[in-house]
């Protein structure tokens, strides 16, 4: 195969992941199961797209899109982790299907649990204020 | 160069996916995971005018588009978090 085709079909293997991941976007019931379909399959579809983007031109643009293909890899999980982080801990329900929810217990001692950094501080204003 | 538009189609059919999923989602993190998967959609579409027409500023766009979407995701997060940066 030349190099076009190889491109070719790259990139529509990743056009295909886009839309898959769109799809499980739209059609899956909850945030967390939403964001496990979105996340995992734009990224890799946005990393074969580039690859196929490399694979065509080579050069100065192969050279860019191997760099962005590495931002994209470190920083979706990250960014998809934070934010179902904050789902979870802003209260958003899980779907009523769910059968393990391994995390609510380890949120609930977070939050009842007294922090360290406050109980310093109002010691330390008392003792000022004294 | 037909596949280019192809390609193109199909980024656009899942672009309108994720825009329906940012006018509908019930909660705000529902709206935060589209706009966040939207922008790594915007940088495949970079990449395949950078591949249409031969210029190479475009990928610059793209990473560049990838790294701020990446900051708006972590804003986005912290803030329905409730909490700021330095916590």
């Amino acid at each position: 195969m030349s190099s076009e085709a190889w491109a070719e079909t790259l990139i529509l293997i990743g056009v295909l992941f886009d839309l898959l991941g769109t799809i499980g976007l739209v059609r899956l019931p909850d945030v967390y199961n939403r964001l496990q379909a979105g996340t995992k399959c734009v990224t890799l579809g946005t990393c074969f797209i580039l690859a196929g983007a490399a694979v065509w031109a080579g050069g100065a643009l192969a050279m860019k899109a191997v760099i962005c293909m590495a931002f994209v890899l470190l920083t979706s999980p990250v960014g998809a982790h934070a934010l179902a982080r904050s789902a979870y801990r802003s209260g958003v329900a899980a779907w009523e299907g769910t059968v393990v929810d391994d995390y609510r217990g380890h949120v609930e001692r977070l939050m009842h649990a007294p922090t360290p950094m406050k109980d310093e501080a109002t010691a330390l204003a008392q003792t000022e204020i004294a | 160069m037909n596949w280019v538009y192809l390609a193109a189609a199909g980024l656009f059919v899942g672009a309108f996916l994720c825009l329906f999923r940012i006018g509908r989602g019930p909660s705000a993190p529902d709206r935060a995971v589209a706009i966040d998967i939207l922008g790594t959609l915007v940088v495949g579409f970079c990449c395949l005018l950078a591949i249409r027409t031969g210029q190479d500023f475009l990928m610059n766009i793209a990473i560049a588009w990838a790294l701020m979407s990446f900051l708006g995701a972590i804003a986005l997060a912290k803030y329905l978090e409730g909490k700021a940066f330095d916590e």
